[in-house]
């Protein structure tokens, strides 16, 4: 049975202190990383750009400044996948997008500032559906990803590669961004942890916009106490974003080590139920929510009555505010050019250049977008989508006024297999019925593993994700949440939900073995 | 509503300059078409008292310091350029044929 090294299936947590006692080094630790890349990339996928001297000086510079005394912050050396929407300087940032290929940012988002100044080891960057536009990160220009506990599966997104690479032990931490469920959507599909954090609480600045109202960088991780560490790092103020809330972060890592749900009020959305959920989902759900009322939770039921009508209005807001954001690529700053040879016009190349580097989900969604703005569409589509939105967030007003936390399954189904939807967009869209609520709202809100369900005689069980959702700044509350649900199910299962996974390097090539779990998800 | 012929779909991608190629549209349209349809139902509830909401947080007008402060140096901004000139960008003619 093929044992991995202890290095890579530590905790973040356990991995900087091991780190800051000088009992391992930050390098030993990155290039432990790089080897399991090395080892399962090849059949995963997840990754589009590795940074392999990038991550071995960051990591050297962490043990530098171990060696000179100075302080190191509680993630300092540990390693983290970037989702490919972030800039960082000098390292290729392609949005899953041909458009993309090969630019090199001139300048860091401030979260990868702010991971760099904490002394997180950046892998490199990880595939996602094109400019973030999908749900199983086959919309990527550069190929799909695999989910690691069914390579024929999709492992979600548009934050697919940074969810496969944190559930195969590529990376402790990674980060991902939620429009309409692209951190989520991964997490509850790879038995991972992912937070959306409230709209505002981290900042968007050299993230590549897809919906501004909507878009958020978050946390994934494979426990919540990881997760909450990665939130404290990356949240916060930040003057280079307008829409950034000036307030400290909320206590998310105290909230995390914590896990007390002692007479917190969990209200269960009874319109996130029923017909479309894959009978399994449910059952794993209510077992969750009953372990929460057994930890001391009360439980009562709100309803939601608007939600219906979140999946369309997203679809109307979304693809108006991307065919926006995605005019600046226009083959002329940045990015591929077509046609330029002396003969076409700039507006010719443009839309030759257009046609060549966007794929099929980013043309039907920037189309839509201009068809509900255009004059004479314009109310009855994008002005009554706005309406709507305006229902949900009193539809989450009068919940919040009933229950301090609201909770769904995170996605209605669990993983697909790939192709299967890739054509068929509204089938597609439907796996994020359960989050888009809560980016029209822009409150806070997370996806935790509760277990496996059986999906068809062709696969093994397969994960399932706990949503919970909190009003705007009390993200605290979500880790509260899946802390109390991780500590019991953690001792129900006598290990992680990822030590149940199947072994990933028996299918891909990698050293010989069993086909039986791995080992090594103890405690290191 | 009437539905979206691959004309009218020709035509909005003309708006958002993108060539699609007459396979594409004929693709495109009914997947635009069904769409559309879907989403129809957010009319039923957008009634005339509801205010819409374009954005979560009640910000407005978030100002900073009017100082100077560095931004990217020429050669930076050009570096991701397809076609640099004389430090600038260079571009295709930008009138058309009938100019």
């Amino acid at each position: 049975m093929p044992t991995m090294s202890p290095l890579i299936t530590a905790t973040a947590a356990e991995l900087a202190g091991r780190i800051a006692d000088g009992d391992v080094s930050a390098r030993e630790v990155t290039q432990a990383h790089l080897d399991r890349i090395a080892e399962v990339d090849g059949a995963l996928h997840a990754f589009l750009h590795v940074d392999t001297d990038g991550a071995l000086a960051a990591a050297d510079a962490v043990d530098a400044d171990r060696s000179a005394g100075r302080d190191l912050g509680p993630l300092a050396g540990v390693p983290l996948a970037l989702k490919d929407v972030l800039t960082m300087r000098d390292v290729p940032t392609t949005c899953g997008s041909r458009i993309l290929e090969g630019w090199l940012p001139p300048y860091d988002s401030t979260t990868v500032e702010r991971l760099r100044a904490a002394g997180v080891v950046i892998l490199g960057k990880t595939n996602c559906d094109e400019f973030a536009m999908g749900s199983s990160t086959e919309n990527s220009a550069y190929g799909p990803t695999s989910n690691p506990w069914a390579l024929d599966r999709v492992p979600g997104g548009s934050g697919g590669g940074s969810a496969a690479a944190v559930a195969s032990y590529e990376a402790p931490l990674a980060i991902g961004t939620d429009t309409g469920g692209s951190i989520r959507q991964p997490a509850s599909v790879t038995g991972t942890v992912g937070v959306k954090p409230t709209y505002g609480g981290t900042s968007r600045y050299g993230l590549v916009a897809l919906a501004s109202s909507l878009d958020q960088v978050g946390p994934c991780a494979r426990n919540v106490l990881d997760a909450a560490l990665l939130h404290a790092v990356i949240g916060g103020h930040d003057p280079r974003d307008a829409t950034s809330i000036d307030a400290p972060v909320p206590a998310v890592v105290e909230a995390a080590r914590s896990g007390d749900v002692s007479g917190l009020k969990v209200g269960v959305v009874r319109e996130l139920d029923g017909e479309g959920y894959q009978p399994g989902v449910i059952e794993r759900f209510r077992e969750g929510v009953q372990l929460l009322a057994a930890a001391g939770a009360e439980v009562v039921e709100v309803s939601c009555p608007h939600f219906r009508y979140a999946l369309p209005a997203y679809y109307l807001i979304l693809p108006s505010e991307c065919s926006s954001n995605l005019a600046r690529f226009d083959a002329m700053r940045y990015g591929l050019r077509v046609g330029d040879d002396g003969s076409h016009s700039a507006e010719e190349v443009m839309a030759a250049t257009r046609e060549a580097g966007f794929g099929a989900e980013v043309k039907r969604r920037v189309i839509i977008g201009a068809y509900a703005l255009s004059a004479g569409y314009y109310d009855a589509y994008y002005g009554s989508a706005q309406k709507v939105r305006t229902l949900i967030v009193r539809d989450f007003e009068a919940a919040f006024g009933q229950a301090d936390v609201l909770v769904s399954p995170s996605t209605p189904t669990t993983a697909f297999k790939l192709g299967e939807k890739v054509d068929d967009p509204l089938a597609m869209y439907a796996n994020d019925l359960c989050t888009i609520p809560s980016n029209l709202a822009g409150n806070a809100s997370a996806s935790f593993p509760v277990g496996l369900a059986d999906t068809d005689g062709a696969t093994g069980p397969l994960p399932v994700g706990l949503q919970v959702m909190a009003p705007a700044m009390a993200d605290d509350r979500l880790y509260r949440v899946g802390a109390a649900l991780e500590r019991a199910l953690t001792q129900q299962w006598g290990g992680p939900l990822l030590g149940q996974a199947p072994s990933l390097s028996a299918r891909t090539g990698g050293p010989a073995g069993a086909t039986g779990p791995e080992k090594g998800n103890q405690r290191a | 509503m009437p539905a979206l012929s691959p004309d009218e779909v020709a035509h909005l991608a003309h708006l958002v300059r993108i060539d699609l190629t007459d396979e594409e549209l004929d693709h495109l349209a009914p997947q635009v078409q069904v769409i559309l349809d879907s989403v129809a139902s957010v009319r039923e509830v957008a009634a005339d008292d509801i205010p819409p909401t374009s954005h979560p947080l009640p910000l407005t007008n978030v100002m900073r310091p009017d100082v100077v402060t560095p931004g990217l140096t020429a050669a930076a901004a050009l570096r991701g350029a397809p076609a640099v000139e004389e430090q600038r960008f260079r571009v295709p003619r930008i009138l058309g044929e009938e100019a």
